[in-house]
């Protein structure tokens, strides 16, 4: 399989950095999931030959880390940290809202139009600016129930277009 | 992207480059940029080494462990090729630190690092920025690329003779990854399983070459040390205890934010002048001074400098440098039971006693939160946490275990509250049962 040309090149890039191959891995699996929405089934087999180890090696891998996954999310990803410093200030209600606001459940599937999932994640680095989340990777901080209506509404416009 | 904030107690070394744009390299050269690492090359290994050592610098990820030392461990002569690798995992609970200095001055992080291979004779370093902090990642690899533009990166630096590479190197979602040998496993491409101590990284690292591993913070301070000389950078701390520290301060203050501090500085004028004081008019119960891994204070016990070695001696951690302060009104059984719900997520399995410890606790904790606890659980919760301390081949166990013992060491009597199928004294909202959740 081919990746994108922008892909191939940063492939090439990533390649010049290590004395080994496979120290690629781990953020270009990263690289694949946004080409592709999620990593697949043909990616991990084609990175599995490039780089001369097993596709169940190149598993194990992907299901050590948290941002790596092999199905698809909504093509925004809504991640509420519910860690301490977001519980603390309201987390765990910013969280039911999101998921009570776009009708999915936490971790669990997308919506019907595609648009959204939500994730409850660990902490993402905004504890002095709690309660936060990340959609897809842009942070969204200091949030409360209305401030996240209007930032979905903004990507829903965003998806519509 | 990230607040900034200010108070008049800070004493800015780390962040004095904040808010100028100097992730711009022409502005980062109008501000002292890649004048320490010409100075460095001046010192040489020894002089670079002797200048830290008199800094008192010391490790800014958690475990405080002498920079200056750290770099003398590596041995002169390798057969490998020899490595610098910048820890910018972030990821303790608690600590936010890290992203301003990735966003607001990315070549002081390049200079520490290079400075660092400069000592310890390495001809490549690695930064390593976590998955989440994607927008971070792209300012590095900017700053990165606009360093080998103008020859400051690459072969013979600024005439010296001597070649030096940067790399930037991306995660994809792992606290653990944020311990040295871990974070060394997942630059090799590998799941971030620790690795057994000795050898030390600085004799077998990355690839089996020996290998400096320091955190964002601690090589973003280096080129100031170079700058200023290391005996006036101690000047600023305490005995032992060199320089500044970037605090996240978090939790129900009024005015939560990273500031940066004279290491010794008071963890009360922390709370109370710097941040504000508790939000709302209501009190503090607890805080968590170091990152969600280090035992909570009580009110009573935050007369203490915050410094390494005061906090050892109050029977806590400086760890990160996040400051997690808890009100009145928050059930410290629900802020137990999430702190080791985040670590049994986190856990990677390798060891057993962190892989069980971590999910019996959570279980436990879950149980008891819920209103099914036993008197007898109380203890036996603090039993199988002191079982899990020194057992498992990375510090992932401690960190789960010893905040657990101080919660149910020092707030007993709230443990107690919620025996006999009582609810929740706390629960107010209601939401937190029925959240459809992976743990």
């Amino acid at each position: 399989m081919k990746f994108s040309e922008q892909l191939e090149a940063r492939y090439a890039d990533m390649l010049t950095h290590y004395p080994v191959k496979r120290s690629v891995l781990v953020p270009f699996l990263l690289y694949i999931q946004d080409e592709f929405g999620y990593v697949t089934d043909e990616s991990i087999d084609e990175l599995a030959r490039r780089l001369e180890i097993t596709a169940l090696e190149i598993r194990n891998v992907i299901s050590y880390y948290s941002m790596l996954r092999v199905k698809p999310a909504g093509k925004y990803n809504v991640q509420v940290c519910t860690n301490i410093c977001c519980l603390l200030r309201g987390g765990e209600q910013m969280l039911d809202h999101a998921r009570k606001t776009l009708g999915v459940a936490v971790n669990k599937g997308v919506t019907t139009d595609g648009v959204f999932s939500v994730e409850e994640v660990e902490c993402i680095g905004a504890c002095s600016w709690a309660p936060a989340m990340q959609v897809n990777y842009e942070f969204h901080e200091n949030l409360t129930p209305e401030k996240i209506d209007r930032i979905l509404d903004e990507y829903r416009q965003k998806a519509a277009q | 992207m990230a607040y900034l904030v200010s108070h008049p107690d800070e004493v800015k070394v780390v962040t004095k480059r904040f808010g100028q744009g100097a992730a711009n390299l022409d502005r980062y050269l109008e501000l002292d940029g890649y004048k320490a690492v010409q100075r460095a090359l001046e010192l040489g290994p020894d002089g670079i080494i002797n200048e830290m050592k008199a800094s008192n610098l010391r490790g800014r990820g958690g475990a405080g462990f002498p920079t200056g030392m750290k770099w003398s461990f590596v041995p002169k002569e390798s057969a490998k090729p020899k490595y610098v690798l910048c820890n910018g995992d972030e990821s303790e609970p608690g600590t936010c630190k890290d992203r301003l200095i990735f966003e607001h001055d990315p070549h002081a992080v390049i200079e520490g690092a290079m400075i660092a291979a400069i000592a310890v004779g390495s001809h490549d370093a690695y930064i390593y920025i976590r998955g989440e902090y994607r927008y971070l990642l792209e300012i590095m690899q900017k700053a990165i690329a606009d360093a080998y533009a103008r020859g400051f990166c690459g072969k013979n630096i600024f005439g010296s003779g001597y070649d030096l590479n940067v790399y930037w190197h991306g995660g994809a979602g792992a606290y653990e990854v944020g311990e040295e040998s871990a974070l060394m496993e997942s630059l090799e491409g590998k799941r971030g399983v620790p690795r057994i101590r000795p050898p030390f990284p600085a004799v077998v690292g990355l690839w089996g070459g020996p290998t400096v591993i320091n955190n964002a913070e601690t090589l973003a301070s280096v080129p100031h040390i170079m700058l200023m000389g290391g005996k006036q950078y101690a000047e600023i701390g305490v005995e032992r205890n060199g320089g500044t520290r970037l605090f996240s301060l978090s939790g129900h203050l009024a005015k939560p934010g990273v500031y940066e501090l004279p290491l010794g500085y008071s963890l009360r004028k922390a709370i109370y002048e710097v941040g504000g004081g508790i939000a709302d008019g209501r009190t503090l119960k607890a805080v968590v001074p170091g990152g969600s891994s280090v035992p909570c204070l009580k009110p009573d016990e935050i007369d203490v400098a915050l410094d390494f070695d005061s906090m050892m001696k109050a029977g806590t951690m400086l760890g990160s440098g996040g400051i997690v302060v808890i009100n009145d009104q928050t059930c410290i059984v629900k802020f137990a039971l999430r702190t080791i719900q985040f670590y049994r997520h986190e856990s990677c399995g390798w060891c057993i006693p962190c892989r069980e410890g971590t999910d019996w606790l959570s279980k436990s904790l879950k149980r008891f939160h819920a209103g099914a606890g036993v008197a007898k659980d109380i203890d036996d919760m603090r039993y199988l946490a002191e079982n899990m301390l020194g057992r498992t081949f990375c510090p992932l166990g401690d960190a789960a275990a010893m905040p657990i013992i101080g919660f149910v060491k020092k707030f007993r009597e709230e443990f107690e509250a919620h025996l006999d199928g009582r609810p929740c004294p706390y629960e107010q909202h209601g939401v937190a049962a029925d959240l459809a959740v992976l743990r």
